[in-house]
Formats: structure tokens, C-alpha cells, sequence
């Protein structure tokens, strides 16, 4: 009975910090605009949505990859994942839901969008470096 | 003994842990963060313990089994003092650090006492099912401790980036233990499968604590009410 109940509460908690921890990451780069070579690569010219993440993701994994991100790009695939786990479930039942994960799931691909811009720059940098060395 | 996965996951947990202490002396966190540090450092030293046991004596040994389970315990009570850290610099501006201090101080001895009481009435197996109720208990009163913090952080606007990633992190991590304890309770048949998860959720912590230490600045902020799932 206590270690059920031990349980139900720890999913709880999990869930709840889990999301405001990928939140959290994210954070970040919501106020931070896609530079122009993000939005020529991408061909995303207005706010980011779920539909394109697959696509940046492809992107990204293009791109040399810098290790210190490797962490948060997996965490916020997972994020998106469980968002998505959540609208095709729960939201079935709790409309209100539905545009909560919606627009959540956009911001992990303005987040992805924003990472690949970084890694775009960190490229160019390497290569310049190379080329001057 | 623990196939090559194992042995890569341990060494991998061991390597983040000394990650975190290395990326607070570089940032300069090393002192603010003492108690975090310590808590990592003392995880170092344990896993590398255990590392040695292993060698000598084998994974089956009671004496793997006895010093696994009671350093696990051990740890957990250490972490306290790393959340109680963390309460203390949340409420720092209420000058309510000596009603902190005092909490920590009746928590710990109630845990102590809690514990005592019941190695006390199981002395005949002492490593079986108690020692994962035990560290089940823990982990979940951590976590509660956790969720406390967290409303705190939230009712009163804490905006310090780090800080933040610091509690919803340890928040993961003591829910992650809870339901795998509660778990292995429940079901003692998959008990097997579900040792395997802990070292995997060992990583955690520490790789999240390195990521605040080395990629947020300690002036970063952020509203923590955009955070919240409730609100």
C-alpha cells in the first residue's frame, strides 16, 4: 500500500519536474531570434512549429556536433516525445491540453533551431580556423 | 559481475561526478555550492569503493551487498545536507537560514532514529527487503523535500537560473529512486531488471549539475512561474 503509493506520488513529482526542467532549458533561447542562416536552411520564415522539428533535427545531425549539447538536444527530444505521448492520450480527454502541448512542442523546435544556428557558427569558425592554420 | 554495459555505465557515472566538482572549481562555485560539491565528491569516492569491493570480493558477496545498500543510505542522508544548502540560499533573504538549520538538524535525527529502529527489528536480514524500504523512505522523504523547495522557489520569484536548474535536477533525480525503490517493492520479481536502472539515474545528477556549473552563469535569471506545470 505505502510503496503504491510511494509511486503514484514519485510519477507525479516526475512528470512535474521533469517538464519545468526541459522548460527550463529551453528558457533560454525562446527570446533568442533565428539568425538569417537558420531561417535560409530551415525556410523557416515565421514562428517555429512541432511539424518542423523532425526536419531541424535532421539538420542538426548534420552539423558538426558540439559535445557540451549532446546532453540537452537528447533531453529535449525526449521532452518532445512525451509531449507528443501526452496529446495523443490525456489530451484526448482534457482538450486544454491539446494547445499546451501544441505550443510546447514549437518551442522545442525554435530550441533545436536556435542550437542549430550555434553549430552552424561553430562550423564556420573551424573552418576558418583551418583554412588561416 | 556487471557485464561491460555495467562497467561503462559505472565508469561514465564516476567520470560526471568528478566532472561536477572540476566545472565548479572552473566557474568558481566550488564555495557557494559547497555542500552539492561535497555530496559529489563523496558519491566519487563511494563509487570507486564499491568498485574496489567489487574486485575483491564479487557482486554476490555480502559484503558487496552490505557496503552497496548502506553507502546508498549513507549518500542519501549526505544529499540532504546538499538540499538543505539549497534551502538556505533560497531563503536566504528571510533570514530564516537558523529555522533551516534546525530542520535539517530534526529531519536528520528522525532519519536516524527511523533507521535505527528498523535495522533494529530486522537484524535477521538486514540486506533484503528492509534496506530497500529504507532507502525507498529516504528518497521519498527527499523527494517531498524537493517539491517543498520547489513551491518556494515559485512563491518566492526565485529567478536565479542555476539555482533553479539545481532543484528541478535533484527533483528528477529523488523521483526517479522513489519509483524505482517503490517499484522493486512492489513487483520483488523484476527485481533483477530494476537494479539495473539506478546506476542510469545516477547519471543524471551529476550530468545535470556539471551542465548548471559550466553552461549557466551565475547571474543568469529566468521567471520561474513560465516553469511551472501548476499553476
Amino acid at each position: 500500500m505505502m510503496a503504491a503509493f510511494i509511486l503514484v506520488c514519485s510519477v507525479i513529482f516526475l512528470l512535474q519536474f521533469f517538464i519545468s526542467y526541459c522548460r527550463s532549458l529551453i528558457a533560454a533561447s525562446v527570446r533568442e531570434p533565428l539568425s538569417q542562416e537558420v531561417q535560409e536552411v530551415t525556410g523557416m520564415t515565421r514562428a517555429a512549429t512541432e511539424e518542423e522539428f523532425a526536419r531541424v533535427v535532421q539538420l542538426l545531425q548534420l552539423c558538426p556536433e558540439r559535445p557540451e549539447e549532446r546532453g540537452e538536444i537528447s533531453l529535449i527530444r525526449t521532452y518532445f516525445r512525451m509531449l507528443g505521448v501526452i496529446r495523443s492520450t490525456i489530451a484526448k480527454i482534457v482538450p486544454s491540453l491539446e494547445k499546451w502541448a501544441a505550443a510546447e512542442r514549437s518551442q522545442c523546435t525554435h530550441f533545436v533551431a536556435v542550437v542549430l544556428g550555434r553549430r552552424i557558427a561553430f562550423s564556420r569558425n573551424l573552418f576558418a580556423q583551418q583554412m588561416s592554420g | 559481475m556487471p557485464g561491460l554495459f555495467g562497467y561503462i555505465v559505472w565508469l561514465l557515472g564516476a567520470l560526471l561526478e568528478a566532472g561536477v566538482v572540476v566545472c565548479a572549481i572552473r566557474k568558481k562555485a566550488l564555495r557557494p555550492y559547497l555542500f552539492l560539491n561535497m555530496y559529489m565528491a563523496a558519491s566519487l569516492f563511494v563509487s570507486v569503493s564499491r568498485y574496489n569491493i567489487l574486485q575483491s570480493y564479487g557482486l554476490t558477496s555480502p559484503q558487496y551487498m552490505y557496503f552497496y545498500y548502506y553507502s546508498d543510505a549513507l549518500l542519501t542522508i549526505f544529499l540532504y545536507f546538499a538540499l538543505t544548502s539549497l534551502f538556505s540560499r533560497v531563503f536566504s533573504e528571510m533570514q530564516a537560514e537558523q529555522y533551516v538549520k534546525l530542520g535539517a538538524v530534526v529531519l536528520l535525527s528522525g532519519t536516524a532514529l527511523f533507521s535505527y529502529a528498523v535495522v533494529n527489528q530486522s537484524q535477521s536480514r538486514l540486506v533484503t527487503h528492509f534496506v530497500v524500504e529504507l532507502s525507498q523512505n529516504l528518497y521519498f522523504v527527499g523527494l517531498v523535500l524537493t517539491y517543498v523547495l520547489w513551491a518556494a522557489v515559485l512563491k518566492l520569484r526565485e529567478t536565479r537560473t542555476r539555482l533553479i536548474q539545481l532543484v528541478l535536477s535533484l527533483g528528477v533525480y529523488f523521483s526517479l529512486f522513489a519509483a524505482d525503490y517503490a517499484l522493486r517493492n512492489l513487483y520483488p520479481s523484476m527485481t533483477t531488471l530494476l537494479q539495473i536502472l539506478p546506476p542510469l539515474f545516477g547519471c543524471f545528477l551529476p550530468a545535470a549539475w556539471a551542465y548548471a556549473f559550466w553552461r549557466i552563469p551565475e547571474e543568469a535569471r529566468l521567471a520561474p512561474a513560465r516553469l511551472a506545470v501548476i499553476r
